[in-house]
């Protein structure tokens, strides 16, 4: 495996044995001398076209734990606010030798001509391209539902999971849904029918728009965020009636099943798809999912740049 | 692939080093040792229980797994990490023994010896291995050796143990003809 452009890139033994990796480097996070020398003197570009808080900070604290060389690149205050294209940013990159680029554009499929294109030689790894996929969020999301619910199993067997919310323009619901069914867990998306994508019956969910009736069965709830900035038409009334039938507020919360665990992939509209006093509760992960997030891409980084020098498969 | 070491050759090989750690060391006041995984760690418990059984005094056993301090790590497809579970009293001045099944170029142990680096500062490091079939790379030496193993390059050398493999041998033979 080269690239990690999509959750259907991974079978669902490589995808565990990320989470295993993950597991492990976990440790070293928590030790007071956090860095190992397995990337030492490799290049990672964060190319970042799109805004974006914790996947960048994640990505580059967790290659600099691994010893690698981090170049961020925002759009703006580059030349890709001067009109630059993708291509000749890419081919600028390569020129500096970069190893690795961890990509979030604006446009779907960015990550995946990137990586096809012959414009650069190194891994691309995709941190989330317009509505279509964000894997590495998955993979976080799914280690966090396996260290809060599985007890020491491997997969997601048994659980049931509601995505609730801005399906539509959602690439963490897209590569959550792939992921987590891939591992065994029953998915429910749950949204107005405005937010729900064309073509929503072909994804392996079960789908609802009726929030209430799903909470008592669930063991986790993500909710997501409410995307203004993708939005140009209505999708729904107002605010409140959109919190009133899809937020997460403590009367539903006292719903949810004893062990059950709230997330959200952040950043949150407190008020809008989640109330404030929800996302600081006892049961909300929302704060460990950052946490766990530079565990998960450690994990990548290390799957994905060990084992550059041969060719794929050319060892058992 | 022929039989090298039976499992009462293991045994004895074990007993001895149990009693050389010993020796060298005046004792088990100091000791922690440290398997590397996975059949070292093993190996780390067998040794834990028997010295346990000498000085009836239990001596902390952990494991340190090396791959994130390989100098191979582009060579080869990504390896799964094993746990490292260091004993909870540290390795801060004590007498840390790493112990590995077999004892081969020395690259494992050169990592071992960063990866020991960064949790914390021995007193002393030593190292016990089960076989030493030679072919060594680096400056590195064992200071107890279940068994010197004169092999070729082309000969592979296989342990097998019970908690892993049901049975318990050591097996050498040509490369790739299992």
């Amino acid at each position: 495996m080269k690239h990690l452009l999509s959750i259907n890139d991974l079978n669902e033994s490589e995808a565990i044995a990320i989470l295993d990796t993950a597991t492990e480097l976990a440790r070293v996070s928590d030790a007071p001398m956090k860095k190992l020398p397995t990337l030492r003197g490799r290049t990672i570009v964060n190319l970042f076209a799109e805004d974006s808080t914790r996947t960048r900070i994640s990505f580059e604290a967790a290659a600099k734990r691994l010893s690698a060389d981090v170049i961020n690149f925002s759009a703006k205050g580059s030349s890709v606010s001067k009109g630059e294209s993708l291509k000749d940013t890419a081919q600028t990159l390569q020129a500096m030798g970069a190893d690795a680029v961890i990509i979030r554009h604006q446009a779907s499929g960015a990550a995946h001509r990137l990586a096809t294109s012959k414009w650069m030689s190194g891994t691309v790894i995709n941190a989330g391209d317009g509505t279509h996929e964000h894997p590495s969020q998955a993979l976080l999301d799914a280690y966090t539902l396996r260290k809060h619910l599985m007890q020491g199993a491997k997969n997601l067997q048994g659980l049931h999971v509601a995505i609730v919310g801005d399906i539509l323009h959602s690439r963490v619901a897209r590569s959550n849904v792939l992921l987590l069914s891939k591992l065994g867990a029953t998915v429910s998306v749950v949204a107005p029918p405005t937010l729900l994508p064309v073509g929503i019956e072909s994804w392996n969910a079960n789908v609802s728009y009726d929030f209430d009736e799903l909470i008592p069965n669930v063991d986790a709830i993500m909710m997501l965020r409410v995307q203004s900035e993708r939005m140009s038409e209505l999708y729904f009334p107002n605010a409140r009636e959109y919190s009133r039938y899809f937020g997460l507020n403590s009367d539903r919360v006292k719903r949810m099943k004893k062990e059950s665990i709230i997330m959200h992939p952040g950043p949150m509209n407190r008020g809008l798809e989640i109330t404030a006093d929800v996302a600081d509760s006892a049961r909300s992960v929302i704060i460990e999912q950052v946490s766990n997030g530079v565990s998960v891409r450690m994990a990548i980084l290390y799957t994905l740049l060990t084992g550059e020098g041969i060719e794929s498969g050319a060892l058992a | 692939m022929s039989v090298a070491l039976t499992s009462a050759d293991i045994a004895r090989a074990l007993t001895r080093i149990s009693h050389e750690i010993l020796e060298r060391n005046g004792g088990s006041n100091n000791l922690v040792l440290l398997g590397i995984p996975t059949r070292g760690a093993h190996l780390a418990h067998r040794i834990g229980t028997i010295i346990q059984s000498i000085e009836s005094k239990a001596v902390p056993v952990g494991t340190l797994d090396i791959t994130l301090h390989r100098d191979d790590l582009r060579l080869r497809p990504p390896r799964a990490l094993m746990p490292t579970k260091i004993p909870t009293a540290g390795i801060e001045g004590k007498d840390v023994v790493l112990i590995d099944d077999v004892f081969f170029s020395g690259r494992t142990i050169r990592a071992a010896l960063d990866a020991l680096g960064e949790i914390g500062r021995p007193r002393t490091v030593q190292l016990a291995v089960l076989v030493d079939r030679g072919h060594r790379e680096l400056p590195i030496r064992a200071d107890y050796v279940g068994k010197n193993l004169p092999t070729s390059l082309d000969q592979s050398v296989k342990v097998h143990l019970t908690e892993i493999d049901s049975v318990d041998e050591v097996l050498i033979g040509i490369a790739g003809n299992s």
